[in-house]
C-alpha cells in the first residue's frame, strides 16, 4: 500500500512519516512512503493544516503527528 | 504596592531574574555597569526571558487554538460577507498557526471552500501580524497600552487591506488549480489529554524553530544597547527624520524571523530613542511580510495580486508607523 505524507519538509512532517514506517514494521505490512512536498498536490487533498497522512489515497489525518501506534490502528483495517 | 504593576514587573518583564543575572556576572567578577558586562547581562537576561515567556505562552496558546482548526475557523466563516465577516476573519486569525507558512494552505482551502476574498485575506494578514503571544511579548517588552495598541491597529490594518484587496476585482488572480481543491470537512474532535500532547508538540516545535533567531535578535539587541552609540542610531532612525518610518519597514520587510526574535532589536531600537512608530513598523513588517511565505505565495496568486498585496500591507505599516510616532507622547 502506499501512505503518503503531505507537508513541506518540516520537522513534523519528517516525524510523522518516521512514524509510518514504524507503524507498517509493527503491522507486518509492505508500505511505500511518499513525501508530498508541492503546495498545488498539498492542497489538492484540501488539507488545511500539515503534516496531513494519507493511506490508499484516503486522507486520515491533518495538523498532526501520530504516534505509530495511532498509525497502526489506521493501517489494520485495511 | 499595585498587583498589576507588581505582576508587570516580576512576571512579564521578571526583573527579579535581571537582578540575579547581574549579580551573578558581578560574582564572576565583571561589572554590570561596564559595557561588556552589560552586554552580558542583557544577553543571559533576555534569552532567558524570552525562552520562559515563550514556552508558557505557546503552551496556552496552543491549548485555546486547539479548539479552532482551520476547519472550523472557515465553517464560522462560511456564508459570509461584508465588513462583519472580515473583522470576523482578521479576530479568528489572531488565534491561528504563529507561522505564516501555514496560513498558505489555509487561503488554498479558504479560497476552494468560496469565502469571499476579502474575508480571506483579513484572515491571512491577521494571522502572521496579531497574535496572543505578541499580546503578551509585547506588554512585558513596552507596556500594556503599546501592546494593545498594536494588537488594534495590527486588526485595522488586517481588515482595511483585505477589504481593498476584494474591492479591486481580482477573482482572476488566483492559480487555477485552486478552484477545483476539495473542500473536506475532515475535523477531528480532542480529548483533554489531545490537547496538551498537541500543545506540548507546539512548544518544541516552534522552539526548535525559532532559537536561533532569538539568539540572533538578543545578540543584535545586546550590541545595539552596548555598543552602538546613540547617535549613529538616532541620525538613522530618530524621530526627526522623515524616512525613519519608511526605512525601518523596508528592512523589515524581507527578513524571516517572527516577532520572537525581532523583540529584543526592538527593545533596545527604543531604549537608544528611536521612535515607537518606527519600532512598531519594523516589527510588523518582519512579522507581516517576509522572503519565504511570499515566495509561497506567489505559488498560489497570480503577480498583480501578490504585488498589491505588498503594497497595500507596506503602505499600511508606514502609516500606521507614522500614527504612532506622532502619538508617542500618549504612550510612553
Amino acid at each position: 500500500m502506499i501512505t503518503k505524507v503531505l507537508g513541506s519538509g518540516c520537522r513534523r512532517c519528517v516525524a510523522l512519516g518516521e512514524n509510518a514506517l514504524a507503524a507498517a514494521r509493527a503491522a507486518g505490512k509492505e508500505v511505500e512512503l511518499v513525501k508530498v512536498t508541492d503546495m498545488a498536490q498539498i492542497a489538492g487533498y484540501g488539507v488545511m493544516s500539515t503534516p496531513g497522512l494519507v493511506i490508499d489515497e484516503r486522507l486520515v489525518s491533518t495538523g498532526k503527528v501520530l504516534t505509530a501506534e495511532e498509525i497502526r490502528a489506521l493501517l489494520q483495517p485495511l | 504596592m499595585n498587583i498589576l504593576s507588581w505582576f508587570n514587573d516580576q512576571v512579564l518583564r521578571m526583573t527579579w531574574l535581571n537582578d540575579l543575572v547581574g549579580a551573578g556576572i558581578a560574582a564572576a567578577g565583571l561589572d554590570p555597569a561596564s559595557r561588556l558586562g552589560g552586554s552580558v547581562q542583557f544577553f543571559i537576561y533576555d534569552v532567558i526571558k524570552i525562552f520562559l515567556l515563550l514556552s508558557v505562552l505557546i503552551f496556552g496558546i496552543s491549548w485555546v487554538q486547539s479548539y479552532f482548526p482551520p476547519e472550523r475557523t472557515r465553517r464560522i466563516l462560511g456564508g459570509r460577507t461584508g465588513l462583519g465577516a472580515s473583522v470576523l476573519a482578521a479576530l479568528l486569525g489572531t488565534i491561528t498557526p504563529f507561522c505564516s507558512c501555514s496560513s498558505i494552505p489555509i487561503f488554498i482551502g479558504f479560497t476552494a471552500a468560496g469565502l469571499p476574498r476579502a474575508v480571506t485575506f483579513s484572515f491571512l494578514i491577521s494571522s502572521p501580524l496579531v497574535d496572543l503571544a505578541s499580546l503578551i511579548l509585547l506588554a512585558s517588552v513596552f507596556n500594556w497600552p503599546v501592546a494593545l495598541a498594536y494588537v488594534a491597529v495590527g486588526l485595522v490594518i488586517a481588515v482595511v487591506a483585505g477589504t481593498l484587496i476584494g474591492r479591486a476585482g481580482m477573482e482572476d488572480q488566483v492559480a487555477d488549480f485552486v478552484r477545483t481543491v476539495p473542500v473536506h470537512d475532515n475535523e477531528q474532535s480532542m480529548t483533554r489529554s489531545a490537547r496538551g500532547a498537541f500543545a506540548k508538540g507546539e512548544v518544541a516545535a516552534i522552539l526548535r524553530r525559532v532559537w536561533p533567531y532569538v539568539l540572533i535578535g538578543v545578540g543584535i539587541g545586546a550590541a545595539i544597547h552596548n555598543w552602538v552609540p546613540e547617535a549613529v542610531v538616532t541620525g538613522l532612525l530618530g524621530q526627526d527624520k522623515w524616512w525613519s518610518v519608511p526605512l525601518a519597514t523596508v528592512i523589515g520587510i524581507p527578513m524571516y524571523p517572527d516577532i520572537f526574535g525581532t523583540l529584543p532589536i526592538a527593545e533596545a531600537l527604543l531604549a537608544k530613542g528611536v521612535g515607537l512608530g518606527t519600532v512598531l513598523s519594523f516589527m510588523m513588517a518582519v512579522t507581516a511580510l517576509s522572503l519565504p511565505s511570499l515566495i509561497l505565495l506567489k505559488r498560489v496568486v497570480k503577480m498583480r495580486l501578490l504585488t498589491m498585496f505588498v503594497g497595500v500591507l507596506t503602505a499600511g505599516i508606514v502609516v500606521m508607523g507614522l500614527v504612532f510616532n506622532a502619538l508617542t507622547p500618549w504612550f510612553v
